[in-house]
């Protein structure tokens, strides 16, 4: 399948990027391709020109800065998936990368094109919400940031404005005794989640819940965090009777969406199921320090 | 519009004048007469075209011929060729050998595309277990063979390329070419 045609321009800096996509309306950024390519191919999106800032190495890498993690847009999964910092700080992120797509898809795929496709069945937006990520955005005016609550705005549809480039998402460490884990159900046809759930748990000193985290992804339009479940985890023994209990109340204030392969109250109810292993998982893997 | 890409291509410097909407498949088995390069599902998801750029593998339906300018390809006509000749047997690279030792294919159509995700995993893992191999093809669909022997030839290629290199290794230089081609 062929896209129709559009130009190509290669920008060798954030600068160049951003003024590429100010000349043209309706420009698109490239990095590994592997959200808009397909979009193309399949003629669902037509550009006049698609600006590759696959070159731009200030855009790169992962890397923890004042013990933050900092991924560049132009990271692919597989980094992410294989960063030793990554596993043992931000697991839950990790192995959410792990899980995108198969591995072809994770050598040329970009942390930065995941996030600004905003695809809520895609793994990394639950990673990023559950860590309170932090994205950078660049345009013509300078950067601004940009939280994960306030990032997705619906299915595809992010806070990103004409002519803006995402650039890097930021997130801070969970502390001490504390862990994560992320857990999918994925479609068995397309991988995609039907349902995803990141959770993290933070210990006090007599090993019960300081503070926990649950996000959701797959079941809403917009991954979302469970604050019902949270606040219910607070105080308990992270065990998997206590995360059963803890999450009755997963979808409070939330829609969970149904399909023609999953209804919404089945994936209301493996999300519950997978919620409650994730937090037990992550309380497993705080207590073991 | 036409751009112009330089990449090297099974060791060889390529220049084409390409639109940019040009597929990197299209573009070798097009243009470069490299027909190994098999294009089953054009949807990223078979992996029947999966090559390697800069040592990863990718699959081609979902590259732009101008986003491997200035990158390095390896198709399963340069795959022998890409590791030494003493760990060849007959011109083949162990991957190669191993599938035809293990009955690794029926109808071939998959293959190239598996051959090169294998050839990933070993560059990366020189003794993968039965799951990683699983794992590292879960990108290549084999509508033929249910991939026991698949999976078989895979960490058969592992062990003879890790018996090759420990032989290499305790052997003199000049005598190390001996692989058989």
């Amino acid at each position: 399948m062929i896209a129709e045609a559009f130009d190509y321009e290669r920008a060798d800096s954030l600068e160049a990027a951003l003024a590429a996509l100010a000349r043209r309306p309706g420009a698109k950024v490239l990095a590994g391709g592997h959200s808009l390519l397909p979009l193309l191919k399949l003629r669902l999106a037509q550009v006049p020109l698609l600006v590759d800032i696959d070159g731009v190495g200030e855009l790169g890498g992962v890397r923890v800065e004042d013990g933050d993690l900092v991924v560049g847009a132009l990271a692919r999964h597989r980094d992410v998936a294989d960063s030793e910092a990554v596993r043992r700080g931000w697991t839950a992120l990790a192995q959410a990368a792990s899980h995108v797509g198969d591995p072809q898809v994770r050598s040329r795929g970009t942390v930065g094109g995941n996030l600004a496709h905003g695809d809520p069945a895609s793994d990394l937006p639950t990673a990023v919400l559950l860590f309170d990520g932090v994205l950078t955005v660049a345009s013509g005016a300078g950067l601004r940031q940009v939280s994960a609550r306030d990032f997705w705005l619906g299915p595809f549809a992010t806070a990103l404005g004409e002519g803006e480039i995402l650039t890097a998402v930021r997130m801070a460490p969970l502390g001490d005794r504390a862990a994560s884990a992320y857990r999918k159900f994925p479609h068995p046809a397309s991988g995609y989640a039907v349902v995803s759930v990141a959770a993290a748990v933070r210990l006090d000193g007599e090993g019960r819940v300081a503070e926990a985290r649950v996000a959701v992804g797959g079941a809403t339009y917009v991954p979302f965090r469970a604050a019902a479940a949270e606040a219910a985890m607070v105080g308990v023994r992270p065990d998997p009777p206590a995360c059963r209990e803890a999450v009755a109340d997963l979808f409070a204030g939330q829609e969970p969406a149904g399909d023609m392969y999953a209804s919404a109250d089945y994936r209301a109810h493996i999300a519950r199921l997978y919620a409650a292993d994730a937090l037990a998982a992550a309380g497993a893997a705080a207590a073991a320090g | 519009m036409q751009y112009r890409v330089l990449m090297r291509v099974n060791g060889r410097p390529v220049e084409r004048e390409t639109e940019p909407r040009t597929l990197l498949v299209h573009l070798l088995r097009d243009e470069l007469g490299l027909t190994g390069t098999h294009v089953g599902c054009d949807t990223s998801q078979c992996g029947a075209c999966t090559v390697l750029m800069d040592g990863r593998a990718v699959k081609s339906c979902t590259v732009l011929a101008v986003q491997a300018d200035g990158h390095e390809i390896v198709t399963v006509e340069g795959l022998a060729d890409s590791v030494d000749a003493a760990l060849r047997y007959g011109g083949l690279h162990p991957l190669q050998e191993a599938f035809a030792r293990a009955h690794g294919l029926q109808c071939g159509f998959c293959t190239p595309g598996v051959l090169m995700a294998g050839a990933d995993l070993l560059s990366r893992n020189p003794d993968p277990s039965e799951a990683d191999v699983r794992e590292a093809l879960e990108g290549n669909l084999c509508r033929c063979t249910g991939y026991e022997n698949i999976v078989a030839a895979v960490r058969l290629a592992a062990e003879l390329l890790r018996e090759r290199q420990q032989a290499g290794a305790g052997r003199p230089a000049a005598h190390a070419a001996g692989g058989g081609d």
